[in-house]
């Protein structure tokens, strides 16, 4: 069996590997651009779903950079993303007389979400790694509560009032609607089709400028510094400014998936912003394997797959298992509610048995597991 | 309600709040101590002693209010159950997810630990339910300004208050005699300073780890069942917030110093107090999480800690 296999893939070997890369990539290429077609064809359904689930993509493509290259954990990515979101909303919002176009707003979400990424990033990226991870999800639970508390907020401090009806963020309620955006006398509307296209654009883009990224200098450095600091300080890498930087471009990424997001769901709140979603993104670049975009976005993809697809099915698969065997609890078991479980689960068998994802790339693989090979007495902690 | 009685009322409600938060934070920083690891899981634990305690409760059939022997033995029955329970729930977590990863770069354990949580989390949503769950109010509430002293103020404190200190105080004690005074807590404390160098006088450092796990797993279960007598309700994100909290207490007080902890409890109890009076509650948390980068950022060793190198 294997031989034959391998007698029918020899010549696909044979190839250059540089041919083999730009074939597969074409077809996958293709493939992205026919599927409304097919999609719409087979009466799938599915366009809107893949849209959002190439938003989450390019937020974890935006979160490898931070964690995967420059090996800073951020626990709060989200609020990058609900600033992405909120900067469109509130630049396009009708009441607030502001309804400027989208493709200039796009831009200043993005210019937002990275100053918002040095704000937060200059003072506190000397601190140790873990300390840095709590800082960021303080960050990330901060923003939702800012956005929330913004809407119609009076605030007095004894007897000064320093706001009175104060709304930029319409409270819970939310900002709706956002700003559609035109190209000429189109307006994206209902029809998925545009969003999908539009997201592949942004998409490839993201995709593109992680792979320059990952091996110019300013990722050799990320990458430097995530191995050995003090190494890297004494090369001539400047430990902040590399972090800072790698802090904004993420930052930057998570900017236009947000204005891409606020736009296409026509309406934003905050409890879209939860902890629970910079988890997921997180767990999506751990799955494939951080530092290593085929496996984010493969990552990315089977989370979702997992999360949309295979949980309700499942779920009936269960039941109807349970419903012949006759067990009660299985019958009416319902998975979905299990999901956050099953992330968990995730995230500490993969760092536990296979911590560099499960589609490594060679020199990461290398280095994660450089440690046991040579079983020096490394002290940890 | 004058202004004198406001202040005395955010005083009492600051010492309630700090004394649990304390008790949690504890568990943060005598891991954080030993194994440099934010056990992220630790506030799902202080979730889990309330529910089990709640199903305790359950199983001795208890609703009402109690009086006389029966409200001691069943309160310190269930608590000490509870307390061996998600004291072995924290050893177990540890030997899942930390234990493997001793030896690894230092995030990937803090990553099991978020998974850890976000699994506790579901798995208590899926016992008792998303919604807010009711905690039978076994502890008599007695007015004790107005019905002891007959004094006719605003000023709410009632038994339970008392019962809360009363119980989160001596644990505290205990817990500091015992690194203090014992074989046991010398053996943390060396552990603490350098685990290799304990290693080599003797000590089994991985079954101090162990007690630690235990102890920290102990008193956060502790402190999960006293929320429920004295809040009776809860819910299964309750340990999600009030681990952040007990986590910022333990920053403030200087993370790894058991001292530091509880001093930190309280004052992030005040400053919760405050910011629910002064300011407005949607605030609070806002103000903690602040108060947490910014201590942090100016003075990461905290009120009582000494600066740490990070080891490599």
């Amino acid at each position: 069996m294997r031989q034959i296999w391998q007698s029918i893939t020899a010549p696909w070997r044979a190839l250059p590997a540089r041919q083999r890369t730009i074939i597969t990539g074409g077809i996958a290429i293709l493939l992205l651009l026919v599927f409304p077609a097919v999609d719409k064809s087979m009466k799938w359904q599915t366009l809107n779903d893949v849209t959002d689930v190439l938003v989450l993509v390019i937020l974890a493509l935006g979160l490898n950079i931070v964690v995967g290259y420059a090996g800073l954990l951020d626990l709060g990515y989200a609020a990058f993303f609900a600033i992405g979101a909120y900067t469109t909303g509130i630049l396009t919002w009708p009441p607030h007389g502001l309804e400027f176009n989208f493709w200039i707003v796009i831009w200043a979400a993005v210019i937002v979400a990275a100053l918002c990424g040095i704000v937060i990033g200059t003072p506190t990226l000397r601190l140790r790694g873990d300390y840095l991870a709590i800082v960021t999800l303080a960050f990330g639970e901060i923003v939702p509560i800012v956005m929330r508390n913004l809407g119609n907020q009076t605030l007095s401090i004894g007897p000064w009032r320093l706001m009175e009806n104060f709304n930029l963020t319409n409270g819970v309620q939310g900002l709706n609607p956002v700003g559609r955006p035109w190209i000429g006398s189109f307006e994206f509307g209902f029809d998925p089709t545009p969003w999908y296209y539009l997201i592949l654009l942004i998409a490839a883009f993201v995709i593109f400028a992680n792979v320059r990224l990952q091996d110019s200098r300013l990722g050799r450095a990320w990458m430097a510094l995530r191995e050995d600091e003090t190494a890297a300080d004494c090369m001539g890498v400047d430990p902040i400014k590399t972090k800072l930087l790698a802090f904004a471009l993420g930052a930057s990424f998570s900017g236009f998936s947000g204005a891409f997001y606020a736009a296409k769901l026509q309406a934003i709140f905050p409890e879209l912003f939860k902890f629970n979603l910079s988890i997921m993104i997180l767990c999506m670049v751990i799955l494939g394997g951080m530092g290593n975009i085929k496996g984010v976005v493969i990552g990315g993809m089977l989370i979702q797959l997992f999360d949309r697809v295979l949980l309700t099915q499942t779920t009936l698969i269960a039941r109807g298992v349970g419903q012949t065997l006759h067990i009660a609890q299985l019958a009416t078991v319902d998975l979905s509610l299990w999901r956050w479980f099953f992330f968990g689960l995730a995230m500490v068998i993969i760092m536990v048995l296979k911590p560099e994802g499960l589609f490594p790339s060679a020199a990461r693989r290398a280095e994660l597991h450089a440690a046991e090979e040579s079983k020096t007495a490394e002290t940890i902690g | 309600m004058t202004q004198s009685e406001l202040f005395i009322q955010l005083l009492i409600n600051g010492v309630t709040l700090g004394s649990y938060l304390a008790l949690i934070a504890l568990g943060y920083t005598m891991v954080y101590g030993i194994i440099e690891l934010i056990n992220f899981a630790h506030g799902d634990v202080y979730m889990l002693g309330f529910m089990i305690s709640l199903t305790f409760l359950g199983f001795l059939g208890v609703r009402g209010t109690l009086g006389g022997w029966q409200l001691w033995v069943v309160i310190f029955g269930v608590m000490l159950v509870t307390m061996l329970c998600t004291g072995l729930i924290n050893m177990t977590i540890d030997r899942i997810a930390y234990k493997p990863l001793r030896r690894a770069p230092r995030l990937a354990p803090l990553i099991t630990a978020v998974g850890m949580s976000f699994m506790l989390e579901n798995l208590g949503m899926i016992w008792k339910g998303p919604s807010q769950i009711l905690y039978p109010d076994i502890f008599p509430a007695f007015d004790i300004p107005n019905g002891l002293f007959g004094l006719n103020t605003m000023v709410l404190f009632t038994t339970k208050d008392v019962f809360l200190m009363g119980v989160t105080i001596p644990l505290m004690v205990v817990l500091t005699l015992f690194i203090r005074r014992t074989k046991m807590g010398k053996a943390m404390r060396a552990t603490a300073q350098d685990r290799e160098a304990a290693a080599l006088m003797g000590i089994n450092v991985e079954n101090v780890i162990r007690t630690t796990f235990f102890i920290g797993g102990a008193l956060a279960g502790a402190a999960g069942m006293m929320v429920g007598l004295y809040l009776n309700t809860g819910r299964y994100l309750m340990g999600f917030d009030a681990g952040l909290l007990a986590f910022t207490s333990a920053v403030l007080g200087g993370i790894g110093n058991v001292t530091g902890a509880m001093l930190g409890g309280y004052v992030i109890g005040f400053l919760n107090a405050i910011s629910d009076q002064y300011l407005s509650p949607e605030w609070t948390r806002a103000i903690v999480f602040t108060t947490l980068i910014l201590v942090l950022v100016f003075k990461p060793s905290g009120l009582l800690g000494e600066r740490t190198p990070e080891k490599s």
